[in-house]
């Protein structure tokens, strides 16, 4: 696996760093819930508790719990992880993004295959060549079985139409 | 009618073929995923959610449960044979049961565990049938407040109680309370947190998040360890147990039941606790002390029935209040909603049959998965010769189909990487996955009954208190949340994240 090679490598994030980036973004969580509940309407009813007021409550709680992560880094109670391999995880993500933009274009079971040969290739498989043909036959089996028999509706592209409805 | 004949004409009605094909599909995914490392039961009904969606209500719920059953078991051979849990449950099981098969006992280990799940789940299944019309006639006088108390007891003990720090689990919790205010209001129909996308209207779709967090974040903090599981150990000798085998397990096997239901029905925590806890019992009463931590059968036994039963426990809350404890429950409810079941005291009213059926299907799908189990063991290690690539390639491809079949926009696919890397990022700092599948399943819910309850008293807060059925949960939920603190606190907590993980 090509993981001592990845360029630009960092040394791990200490948890100190990373409880205050765990706590930015539960406060903007918070955040984000507390300017919306300001645009509902308040029909309280009977209650006196409407749409807005149940997330307003947690997102209260999500800013002490953010306060609280702060503290427990500054103590170093975080969990310290070990040291990660980044390119396993960017093969996986880039595979994930690569079925996203092209699922619409080429169908489920192009994308399909190389999400597969992708996160194969992130658990050290070579040639990739072969990964996308195992991929090719996976999905193609998966789409004859959900798409077809199962009637889940899964979008076709040239090849699913050149074979299951040519 | 008694608990008795209803089960008989569950019975009756499990024998359908079309029934029992549905609990052997269940059955037998169950031990595969439970087998497999990276997924679990949790995962696999996430799934099956949307696949289901077009069959039959009994017969996709029956199958759920048998994965759920099937999954208690799989997880148990994973344990013994590479020492890398297939299931958070199993995770006591790796102590005695891998010090088993280094030293070549790895067949016993294997028999015991697979009977003991047998007897534990006979038991339990027949606990639950008597058990759980008594908790519907005390579910049926509970109000929108007591639900609301029990609700807050549940995520309580799913994220503070256990587990090594309750910051963490009560964040992983709100994180969960949070995506669930995605989408309409129940009560008004006011739109929150959408910003004009139609796919949020509906909120976040269960499928998504479970895929997302325990498929997606799994491979991914898989794929960036540097260092690689163990290998694994030939199972040598024969799978039959000795007289001695037999006589040190049956205790343990029934000792394990019975802590493992109590703890699986009540809401505190799931199989992986009441595992614990029974190795800790069994620890404590052993006659030979000297054997533990080096391959003790006992060790073994009472874990593997204590998360049998604990998963037959589980089931009734799920089924008399429809309350999930565990991720796996949690995701079944969702699975009763989607075919327009309500689980809770009404549905032994409304489908009696069907939960009857239900229940007796799991006495059926747990003689089937000791068939499974036992004889065909061979067939389940030979999964575990699949090569990592292929495994989690194909984990990925049937994650993003779950997705795809619900909802095949970008929008949604965004979400599933998003989650995904939630999921690792949670992983990486020790954070539990399961309290943000509760918290998204089981937060509506509670938002409803509590607004439900002001309504009633007219917006008075101490309505929440004023009976003692609710003064005494809500007391209980405080006493879970803050003794486990101070005993952290104390420097007792390592009890307490040895019953960490994501309760299954």
């Amino acid at each position: 696996m090509s993981q001592g090679s990845f360029p630009g490598r960092r040394p791990p994030t200490r948890s100190g760093g990373a409880a205050f980036i765990i706590a930015a973004g539960l406060a903007g969580i918070a955040a984000l819930i507390l300017v919306d509940a300001a645009g509902l309407k308040q029909d309280g009813g009977y209650a006196g508790v409407g749409p807005g007021d149940v997330p307003r409550i947690i997102a209260y709680g999500l800013l002490v719990l953010a306060v609280l992560t702060v503290i427990s880094g500054l103590k170093g109670d975080l969990p310290k992880p070990p040291r990660q391999a980044p390119a396993p995880v960017l093969w996986i993500l880039g595979g994930l993004g690569l079925q996203l933009v092209l699922l619409h274009v080429v169908g489920f079971v192009i994308s399909g295959a190389i999400l597969f040969a992708m996160t194969a290739r992130a658990f050290g498989q070579r040639p990739l060549w072969k990964a996308v043909a195992v991929g090719l036959v996976l999905a193609l089996v998966i789409y004859g079985i959900f798409d077809q028999l199962l009637q889940l509706n899964l979008p076709a592209g040239p090849l699913e139409r050149l074979i299951f409805r040519g | 009618m008694d608990s008795f004949s209803l089960l008989m004409q569950g019975l009756a009605s499990a024998m359908d073929p079309m029934i029992l094909l549905y609990a052997l599909i269940g059955v037998t995914l169950g031990t595969a995923v439970g087998v497999l490392p990276g997924i679990g039961p949790a995962l696999t009904v996430a799934l099956l959610l949307p696949v289901t969606y077009g069959l039959d209500p009994a017969g996709s719920l029956i199958m759920f449960a048998g994965i759920y059953y099937g999954g208690m078991y799989g997880g148990s051979t994973t344990s013994i044979l590479l020492n890398t849990p297939g299931e958070s449950a199993s995770i006591v099981t790796a102590i005695e049961g891998n010090r088993m098969a280094r030293q070549g006992r790895g067949g016993p280990a294997l028999a015991t565990a697979a009977i003991g799940s047998f007897v534990a789940g006979l038991i339990a299944t027949l606990m639950l049938a008597f058990l759980a019309p008594q908790v519907v006639k005390l579910a049926l006088t509970l109000g929108p407040r007591e639900y609301f108390a029990l609700m807050v007891l549940a995520f309580v003990t799913v994220s503070a109680t256990f587990g090594d720090s309750a910051l963490r689990g009560l964040t992983s919790l709100f994180i969960g309370l949070a995506l669930a205010c995605v989408g309409i209001d129940g009560l008004t129909g006011a739109a929150r947190l959408t910003y004009g996308v139609p796919q949020l209207m509906d909120g976040i779709e269960t499928t998504t998040l479970a895929v997302a967090l325990f498929a997606i974040g799994e491979a991914l903090a898989v794929a960036a360890m540097l260092t690689p599981p163990d290998g694994m150990h030939k199972v040598t000798g024969s799978v039959s147990m000795t007289r001695t085998d037999w006589r040190r397990s049956w205790k343990a096997w029934l000792r394990g039941t019975f802590i493992g239901f109590p703890i699986g029905s009540m809401p505190a925590g799931g199989a992986d606790v009441a595992s614990f806890l029974s190795y800790a019992a069994e620890r404590k009463l052993t006659r030979h002390p000297e054997e533990f931590g080096k391959g003790a059968i006992e060790g073994v036994a009472g874990p593997e029935a204590a998360n049998n039963a604990a998963a037959a426990g589980t089931l009734v809350p799920l089924l008399t209040l429809g309350l999930p404890t565990t991720a796996t429950a949690a995701i079944m409810l969702a699975g009763f909603q989607q075919f327009g079941l309500q689980p809770g005291p009404l549905l032994f009213v409304m489908n009696a049959e069907l939960v009857w059926t239900l229940i007796a299907s799991l006495l059926i799908a747990n003689l089937m998965l000791v068939v499974l189990n036992l004889p065909l063991i061979g067939l389940w290690i030979k999964l575990l010769s699949i090569p990592r690539p292929w495994l989690y390639g194909g984990i990925l491809l049937f994650a993003t189909l779950g997705t795809i079949g619900v909802n095949p926009s970008p929008v949604e696919l965004g979400m599933l990487i998003l989650f995904g890397m939630m999921g690792y990022g949670m992983r990486l700092y020790g954070y539990p996955i399961a309290p943000v599948v509760v918290g998204l399943i089981l937060g509506p819910m509670a938002e409803q009954q509590l607004r439900r309850a002001l309504s009633i008293a007219q917006g008075d807060w101490t309505t929440l208190v004023s009976t003692p059925v609710s003064a005494t949960l809500l007391t209980i939920s405080a006493v879970f949340l803050i003794v486990p603190m101070l005993m952290r606190l104390r420097g007792r907590g390592k009890v307490l994240s040895q019953v960490a993980g994501d309760p299954d």
